[in-house]
Formats: structure tokens, C-alpha cells, sequence
């Protein structure tokens, strides 16, 4: 079956220059195993076409339950240099909760999706 | 010496609530009140107040606060820490400290100043000697801005905080200091923690990346369970309780609203983030893959475990530069077909803009309550959309062409699609540009001085 991220986690993100960063947090400690294996840094690449023109970096925190992706070149030249209404991306954690990931019936029973 | 503080955050930025900070003082115990007033760009603003007025160039709304303050905070021995200074520490050190005298505070207190972070003076000097203060998203050297930097300060860590505390300072007040610092150093102080202990440094470090935000990490634009976060009309502002072996809880004043919770510290400690693995400051470098929560009662998480390295030899300087001109202008259209006649309204703009032969380096136009935020992601508007807000902004380095551009918005009210509204605030404001210019400069040539004055 398909799961919305907004199901499985929440998120906050923040501006650095151009490069937007998001921290994808798993709702439960069960559901990390899930995010890591689906949320890769080329699905979120793909998933934000068209906003993000530089590359995706992934970091895994497994102590917090945790990813935190960098979107490079994402912002319109960042900070007052930017036109965006969101020069500080920080709308970019909603964006990423709009994912879907496939998650095996099986393992979607078995986490109580 | 204690082996128990409680440092309450006040302002997560300049223009942040401004009662924050009196509420912290007043709401319950605290020992160290922590107020962070510099975003990246801040000392350029307050570079261009000096510039007018020698006696300007920092955070003025910090006189008057601690005016209102400064009687409780002397009565129950509770210390400041600010990087209120801006680009001219002693200047604020000054006002503050007629403020004390005409509260009757002289012989009471003492004011600390830290200052030795303002390089503008010594950029040709540096670049001379060959330390190039390269961008470090772009790689460029600052030698091609230099005729339009506005302002030049290295980022001091929490050393020169913490002496001018041993020596006695109850208001700390600095220019470029960074705000982790300014919660570290009283644990520095307090804890007597040595310059190489490096799992406490990167602790008071953490401790003060999820204070800093102020109730960013209490309730405050947090997304889990957001509607049943309580009374945010009267949120209360982090308080980080530090104990000597490393560990804290981040708490708040009974009473107050907002949520302190496992979740909504997690959400500030990744805001921000970029490794993980090395949160670097002057201090240390702090890794959060270490940091470990557990929830410590109401409005109480408890946080352990966290391991630090060694600091790098070299310190970020924080530097503006003058970038060009901007302006946004904005129109708003109603139902039916709100998005294509928005639409349609920006083709018209720039079909004009076209013609009258102006040049931008960009225009972007952004279709507000239909995609502004998440862009593709957000699908196809709906024709039934009851309004959508018409954003075009653009940018460059010649300004007659940007207030060209500011005189062609409203005349599109009687000249373009119908149902148009929302131009009450005039033509658009044409905003210089001031841009931010990270760069590294070596420890070695920064010598943060201390002074701290009696009342």
C-alpha cells in the first residue's frame, strides 16, 4: 500500500545560504527502520523536481529517530538575496510530508498502518 | 560553585516577543537569562545606524528591557548574557549603564563587554596578507565584493563570555558572539568545565541550539499534535536546567502555555541542521547523532549522553555585502478562475516589462493560496480556488529598473483580467539588498578583548 510521510512522521526545516535542510522525525521508533529504507536521498531529489536544482544529501540519526536531508541550491539564492516567499525554506518539511512510499501489506499490518 | 543552573532564553531573534524575556524573570526561578538578538544579516542593519549615528549600531530595545529588569535581576542575582552589542558594544554598555544609575544600582553591579570581533577595519590588511575569506557555499574570494562590504565580524565563541563573568560582570553584553555561546559560557563558569572537556562543551553547546530559537523548541511552530498544544497566546519560553556532569533538562515556567515535550525538542534540535556528525562552533564540535531525550515529567525532557571533539582552528566570520536592488509587488484575484486570471494578469506584466526593454538578473512570480510554497508539489490549482494572490518580485543591481518595475503593478487593476483587488499599501518598496557573506578566518588572528565596568 502507498503512505503518505504525514503519516509516519513530522519535520522541520531551516535555510543555510541556498540550501534548504529538513529534518524528517518518525512519529515512533518502529517507523525509523521504514523511513530509512524509503526516504533515500535520490527519491527526495525526485520528489522535489523543479525546486531543488543542486544535489540532496542524507544524514541519518538514529538516536532521534531521525533524517536530515540537505536540498542544496533550493532557495533562489537564499537569504535577502532570494525572491521566494519562502526564502527560508521553511515550508520545505510540509513539502516532504506530501511523499508517498510503497510499504508491504505485511509490514503496514504489522506497524499498525 | 554550583552544580545546578537554570539559563532562561528571552529573544530568539531581534524583534522576537518582546515581554519574553521579563516573563522569564518573573514567571519563576532562573539564574542566567540568554537573549540572542543577531540573525546573519542584523550587524549589517546596525552597521548603516551607526553610520548615521555614532551612538547606534545595536539592539536598542535592550536599554529599555533592562531597564524594567535589571532591579529583579539584581535583587535575585540573576546574569545576562546578549549579544545585544551589535556593532557597537560599547555604546549599548554605556546606555545600559546610565539606565543602572538612574535606578539607583551604582556599586551594585557590574557590566561586562566583550568585544574584538569587528574586522571591518582590518579586511585590507587580511586579504593583503593573503587570507582570502573565500565564501564557503561559493568558494568566491571576497576580493570580489570588496567595495561593497557594509560589515565584517567573526563569530566569538563563549571564552570571552565566560571571563567577563568570572570577573564578576552580571550583564554580559558582546557584538558577533554566537548564540550557542552565550548559553555555554555560564555553564563554563558555573561548572568550572576546562577548554578541552570537550563532551561537556558540545552538551552546553546542544543546550543552547535548542534554547536559541526561544519557543520554537516549547510549542512554538511545532508540527506534532499541533492543535493540542496549549494557551500558545501565553507561551512559555525554554528554560535549559544544566547540571556540572553534562546533562540538562529543557523545561519552562510553571503556568505558562506551549508544550515542552520529547517531540517538540526533537523538531528544534534537526532545525538548521546540516551533518550531524559535526556541529561546528568555536567552542567544539558537537555531534547530535549522540544527544539522547527522555521525557522528565510535565513539560520536562531530559537530555544525556552527548560526546563532543575538538574545536577546529578556525573561526566563521559573518560578512554583508551591498547585492543590488529588489522589490515584490502582489494584486489578489477572486473566484472564478482566480489562478488563470492571476495567471494571465503576470503574462500581461511581463509583456510590458519586455517592451519597456527592462532588464532584471530575475523575475519570479509566485501564485499565492495555489502553489507559493510547495511549488509543483502542490498539483493543479483548482478553478474554484475562491482567490490567489499575484507575487512578482525582481531583482538586480540597477535601481531606476526596479522602480520602473514598482509603477506597473497597480495599472494592471484597469488594464488587466477583472476581479483584482488588494493594492491598499501603494506601489511597491524598492529594498537595497544586503547579502551575507560566510567565510573562515584562522583563531589565531582574532583576539576577543573584556572589560567589565562598575556601575
Amino acid at each position: 500500500m502507498k503512505v503518505q510521510l504525514r503519516k509516519l512522521a513530522h519535520a522541520r526545516s531551516g535555510d543555510k545560504g541556498d540550501t534548504a535542510n529538513v529534518g524528517l522525525i518518525a512519529f515512533r521508533d518502529d517507523l525509523y527502520p521504514l523511513l530509512t529504507r524509503e526516504v533515500t536521498a535520490a527519491r527526495v531529489k525526485e520528489h522535489f523536481k523543479g525546486i531543488c536544482k543542486g544535489e540532496v544529501e542524507r544524514f541519518e540519526l538514529p538516536n532521534l529517530g531521525a533524517l536530515n536531508f540537505l536540498l542544496h541550491e533550493s532557495l533562489g539564492g537564499g537569504g535577502t538575496l532570494s525572491l521566494m516567499t519562502d526564502a527560508q525554506g521553511k515550508t520545505f518539511s510540509t513539502a516532504l510530508l506530501r511523499m508517498k512510499i510503497e510499504v508491504p501489506d505485511d509490514e503496514a499490518k504489522r506497524l499498525g498502518l | 560553585m554550583r552544580d545546578k543552573i537554570r539559563i532562561a532564553a528571552g529573544q530568539g531573534f531581534w524583534g522576537d516577543l518582546p515581554d519574553a524575556p521579563v516573563r522569564q524573570v518573573e514567571g519563576g526561578p532562573i539564574d542566567y537569562l540568554m537573549l540572542d538578538y543577531l540573525a546573519e544579516v542584523t550587524m549589517s542593519i546596525m552597521q548603516k545606524q551607526k553610520a548615521r549615528d555614532p551612538s547606534a549600531g545595536y539592539a536598542r530595545d535592550f536599554v529599555p528591557l533592562m531597564k524594567q529588569i535589571l532591579p529583579a535581576c539584581v535583587a535575585r542575582n540573576i546574569r545576562v548574557t546578549a549579544n545585544a552589542g551589535g556593532v557597537n558594544v560599547e555604546g549599548c554598555a554605556a546606555a545600559v549603564r546610565d539606565v543602572a544609575k538612574e535606578l539607583g544600582l551604582r556599586g551594585k553591579l557590574r557590566i561586562g563587554i566583550v568585544t574584538g570581533d569587528n574586522i571591518m577595519d582590518r579586511l585590507d590588511d587580511l586579504l593583503a596578507r593573503g587570507i582570502e575569506l573565500r565564501n564557503m557555499d561559493t568558494a568566491a574570494p571576497l576580493a570580489t565584493v570588496r567595495d561593497r562590504i557594509q560589515s565584517a565580524n567573526a563569530y566569538l565563541g563563549a571564552a570571552p563570555i565566560v571571563e567577563a563573568l568570572n570577573q564578576g560582570a552580571q550583564i554580559v553584553i558582546t557584538g558577533r558572539a554566537t548564540d550557542t555561546g552565550l548559553t555555554l559560557a555560564p555553564m563554563i563558569h558555573e561548572f568550572g568545565w576546562g577548554p578541552d572537556d570537550w563532551d561537556s562543551l558540545a552538551a552546553g553547546t546542544i543546550a543552547g541550539h535548542i534554547i536559541e530559537c526561544g519557543a520554537q523548541c516549547s510549542g512554538g511552530n511545532c508540527q506534532y499534535e499541533w492543535q493540542g498544544i496549549p494557551d500558545l497566546a501565553n507561551v512559555g519560553f525554554p528554560i535549559a536546567e544544566a547540571s556540572s556532569d553534562g546533562t540538562f533538562v529543557i523545561t519552562k515556567h510553571d503556568g505558562t502555555g506551549g508544550r515542552v515535550n520529547v517531540p517538540s525538542v526533537k523538531e528544534q534540535l534537526v532545525y538548521e541542521m546540516g551533518d550531524p556528525h559535526g556541529y561546528i562552533t568555536p567552542d567544539c564540535v558537537a555531534d547530535f547523532t549522540t544527544v539522547h531525550l527522555v521525557a522528565d515529567g510535565p513539560d520536562r525532557v531530559r537530555v544525556f549522553g552527548i560526546k563532543g571533539k575538538q574545536a577546529t582552528d578556525t573561526l566563521k566570520v559573518s560578512i554583508s555585502y551591498s547585492a543590488g536592488y529588489k522589490a515584490v509587488g502582489t494584486l489578489v484575484y477572486a473566484w472564478p478562475d482566480a489562478y488563470e486570471k492571476a495567471r494571465a494578469a503576470d503574462q500581461i506584466l511581463r509583456a510590458r516589462l519586455e517592451r519597456l526593454g527592462l532588464r532584471f538578473d530575475q523575475i519570479l512570480t509566485e501564485f499565492v493560496g495555489a502553489n507559493a510554497t510547495h511549488g509543483p508539489l502542490a498539483g493543479e490549482p483548482s478553478p474554484d480556488l475562491a482567490e490567489v494572490q499575484l507575487r512578482v518580485g525582481v531583482r538586480g543591481d540597477d535601481r531606476k529598473a526596479i522602480e520602473r518595475f514598482t509603477k506597473e503593478i497597480a495599472p494592471l487593476i484597469l488594464t488587466g483580467p477583472p476581479s483584482v483587488t488588494g493594492f491598499a499599501g501603494g506601489r511597491p518598496k524598492v529594498e537595497e539588498i544586503v547579502a551575507y557573506w560566510p567565510a573562515l578566518i584562522p583563531k589565531s588572528e582574532i583576539k576577543s578583548r573584556v572589560e567589565v565596568l562598575d556601575v
